[in-house]
Parts: structure tokens; sequence; C-alpha cells
């Protein structure tokens, strides 16, 4: 058996194959009246759904409309004043992550849940090599083999297209879209569950979203991973969400069937949001 | 296979002083399978929307709409979801895929979600691609960039590459030479062996003579003209 093989088949028992894709009838996420405010100034309020394995979930809303403030909610990085976000947990099962021990929350974010930046450069670290950056995901949940944590980072970059020659090479000689290639690698590396993305295109070529696009949808297709991913962009979340929520004011005021909301919104600002993009 | 109930559709344009527009009412269909139905009405009678609700692309406000046992007038997204992966194909006349993905990818994409192994799905999509007469070498380009008939083969390729239970079909044949029109037409009276239940548009009427069994008028559905 080559080193390659070896070291997948090792991978394999640390992080047992991924089995969210089949059919499962509880939720994966569970959020219910999440609000929070910034002072007098509310963020989001009594925010609630149900997210499935295997779902792909676009938040969209102009700027200053609560939906980073609610992924940030949810992901454990901002803490909510009321609300639950229940989280159906590899080791123990449903659990609310509000309410659970900071230890425990970081725990969650390097073992089931990854968060993709919308700057690559908040979610790399620069100083360490594009292998290293992948590989210490690894040993943060425990990985000590370094031809494991090496084979396991080279078959990631390739994953993600970035050349092998490049695996020794600092994340700030590389163009703004292997960065965030190398970012979603770094995430994935230890198949999380759930994927948070924030703007994950944003600030890139449209050439390279597309690239961009075109990988996340395989590795959400391939590993059945659930994904939450906030943005503006309306064309990439017809391509990439099964299912859209339109924020407005700190309020969900539209969610449904992505196609169907984009096609036939019912609210008056998701109406206007729709027929404000420019055709191309 | 799908079975429509007293459906009806209205459109509020909030940013248009909030107008309420009536489109259709009191429709009723039935399609069994190995049956295809035609929707004929004018240009702008709800043939398309009918459809779209069928897909559950559009709201509907009242009625409802049948496809197997899922009412998809009320149906939750993750239904509607599975029920796309699994039950109901569409042939858009449009192209919508992610830039950059090969066409022979494109059409494995049906096979793929439903967990088909990916060598066995491209060769799947190949044997249509070929059927429908897209040359090879266009096989790994992005349709994209083809020409409208090309397009709309792709699509054709991506309804028919497995043998979805129901089918919904826009124009499949509109913008068609006749050798491959012929394919097209040769591909619905398969699925309809197969027992594939159809609802289509089709604007070719020696085409709907072929396949079609009924026609239903939409303008039928049209409010205020409602039995």
């Amino acid at each position: 058996m080559t080193d390659a093989q070896n070291s997948s088949k090792n991978f394999a028992k640390i992080f047992p194959k991924n089995l969210a894709a089949q059919a499962a009838p509880a939720p994966l996420l569970s959020v219910r009246d999440l609000t929070k405010s910034y002072g007098a100034h509310l963020g989001c309020a009594d925010v609630s759904f149900d997210l499935f394995p295997g779902e792909v979930m676009g938040i969209v809303g102009e700027s200053g409309s609560g939906k980073s403030t609610l992924l940030g909610c949810m992901a454990g990085h901002l803490r909510p004043d009321a609300g639950a976000v229940i989280f159906d947990t590899r080791r123990d099962g449903p659990r609310d992550t509000v309410t659970m021990s900071e230890p425990e929350r970081r725990m969650l974010g390097r073992t089931d849940w990854a968060f993709v930046h919308q700057n690559a450069r908040d979610g790399l670290r620069v100083g360490v090599s594009a292998g290293g950056n992948v590989g210490e995901r690894l040993m943060a949940v425990g990985a000590r083999h370094y031809g494991d944590i090496r084979a396991a980072a080279t078959d990631w970059l390739g994953r993600v297209e970035i050349a092998p020659d490049r695996i020794d090479d600092r994340p700030g000689t590389f163009s703004g879209g292997m960065q965030q290639r190398l970012q979603i690698a770094r995430n994935l590396v230890t198949g999380p569950r759930l994927v948070f993305m924030d703007e994950p295109t944003g600030g890139l070529d449209v050439s390279v979203q597309a690239r961009l696009l075109d990988l996340m949808r395989g590795l959400v297709r391939d590993m059945g991973l659930s994904a939450i991913i906030v943005t503006h962009d309306l064309a990439v979340v017809r391509l990439l969400a099964d299912r859209l929520m339109v924020m407005k004011s700190g309020h969900v005021v539209e969610q449904g069937l992505t196609d169907q909301v984009l096609d036939d919104p019912q609210h008056g600002y998701t109406q206007l949001l729709v027929s404000s993009v420019l055709q191309v | 296979m799908i079975k429509i109930e007293n459906l009806s559709k209205t459109f509020t344009l909030h940013n248009q002083g909030g107008a309420v527009i009536p489109v259709m009412e009191g429709a009723n269909l039935t399609v069994g399978a190995g049956e295809c139905v035609a929707l004929v009405g004018a240009s702008g009678a709800g043939k398309s929307t009918l459809m779209r609700m069928i897909y559950g692309n559009y709201l509907t406000a009242g009625g409802s709409i049948l496809v197997g046992d899922l009412d998809v007038a009320r149906a939750q997204p993750r239904e509607i979801i599975r029920l796309r992966r699994e039950t109901l194909g569409y042939v858009s006349q449009f192209l919508r895929v992610v830039p950059r993905v090969p066409t022979l990818d494109v059409v494995a994409e049906p096979l793929r979600a439903l967990g088909m192994d990916e060598s066995r799905a491209r060769d799947r999509a190949a044997a249509m691609l070929a059927r429908l007469n897209i040359p090879e070498p266009l096989w790994e380009l992005s349709p994209t960039t083809f020409s409208g008939g090309e397009q709309q083969r792709v699509n054709i390729a991506r309804g028919f590459v497995r043998d979805y239970p129901a089918l919904l079909l826009d124009e499949p044949t509109a913008s068609l030479d006749t050798a491959n029109r012929a394919v097209v037409l040769g591909l619905i009276e398969t699925a309809k062996a197969r027992g594939a239940a159809i609802v289509g548009i089709f604007h070719d009427e020696s085409a709907r003579a072929q396949v079609c069994d009924r026609e239903i008028d939409v303008t039928g559905f049209a409010p205020g003209r409602a039995a």
C-alpha cells in the first residue's frame, strides 16, 4: 500500500464517512427565536428555521440587514441575547450551542463545523505554509503522524486545485482565488458536517468565482455537507443554495425554495431586490 | 400520477401600488402514468405559469397539486427538493448552469445527485449526448457557449438521462432541426411506454399530434371563466 492510501485509510478511521447525505428525519440545525442587539440597534430578531442534512441555505439581504450578525450568532462567534441554536452533534446528539461551555463550542468549531470567511486572510495563518495551514487543523483534533498529515494536506490541496509544488509556499504568495480555495481546504480537511460561509466569492473575479462555485457544489454533493451561505449575490445563491432566506432590518421577511423565492417573490422587499439585479 | 384540483394563482405587485392580479382560478388536471397531456392556449394564457406551479417554482394561492403522493401546493422546501431529485424532471427552455462545468457533468448531475458513481453517470450522459447529436468535442466544454439549439438539447439530455416517473416539458422541440426533433419525440414516446406521466407545452402542432394523448386549453382556467 502506498503512503497516500495508507493515510487515507487511517484518516477514514479518525473521521468516519459522513452519513449526512443519507435521508435523516432529524434536522442538523434548529434555530429558534434567535435575537441579537447592539445596544439600541437591532442586529437580528426572532429568527427561526430548521436545516436538514445535505441542505444548502442561502441568506441574502443588503448591507446592515443582519445577515452577518445572524451567521456570527449561529457559528458561536457572537453571543445572542435570546434564542437557541440546537445542533445535532456527532458525539452527543442535539445540543444547544448557545448555552454550552466555551471549550465545548470551540471543539465543535474544529470538528463538526467549518467557517469560511469572506477575506481568506481572516481564515488562514499567513506565516505558515499552505500545507501547514491544512495540517494545523488536523493536529488541532489530535492527528500526530507527520506522514499522514502531510498526505492529507496534499490530497486536499489537489481537491481544491492547488498544485502540489506549492505545498511549502506561504499563502501570501497566492492569488486571491487560491487563498480562498486554501481556506476551504483548511476548513474541510477535518470532515465537518456544517459549513458557515460569509460572502465566500466576494472580492473575486467572476471567472474565479465560477471556478469556486463549481468546487463548492462538488464538495457539498460528494461529502454530503450542509452549508449556510451569507451573500448579497443572488446569482451565487441561485446556483448554490437549495433554500433561501431574505433579511431586511434584522428580520427574515421571506424564506422558501431558492428558485421559488427568486422567481415568485412574495414580499415587497424581495420583489425590489430581484428586480434590481442588472441583467448581463 | 399528477392530479390538480381547484388550483388558483394571484400575483401581488408590492412595488406597483400593491396591485393584485388574479391569473388562474379553478384549474383541474389529471395526468395518468404513460400519458402525455399538452397545455394549449394563446401566449400569456398561463401555460408556463401552470407548469411552474407543478414544479414548485411558483407558489399557489389555493387548491392542490398532487405529484405522486406529495401536495406541491403545501410541501416544505426539502420535500420539493426531494421530489425534483427523485420523481419530477423538468426540461426548461433556458439553460441555467454553473459556468465552467463540462457538458458531460451537467448532464450527469441528476444521476450523481441520486448517488450514482461518477464514471457510470458520465457514461450514461455520454450516451444521451450522442443520441441527441451533440458533437463529442463539445462534451468537455461548458454549454454556456453553445448555440441555442445545442443548449436546448443539453436540457433535454438532463431531463431524459434518467427515468423520471413524471416529466414537465417546456417547448422541447422549439429550436431543433428535423433529425433532432425526431430523436426528442422518440425519447418522449419511450418515456410514455415505460409509464411516465408527462405535461408539455408544444407550439409544434404535428409534434403535439404525434406524442400527446390529450390537449387542455388553459384559457378555461382564467379567472372569472371557471365554472
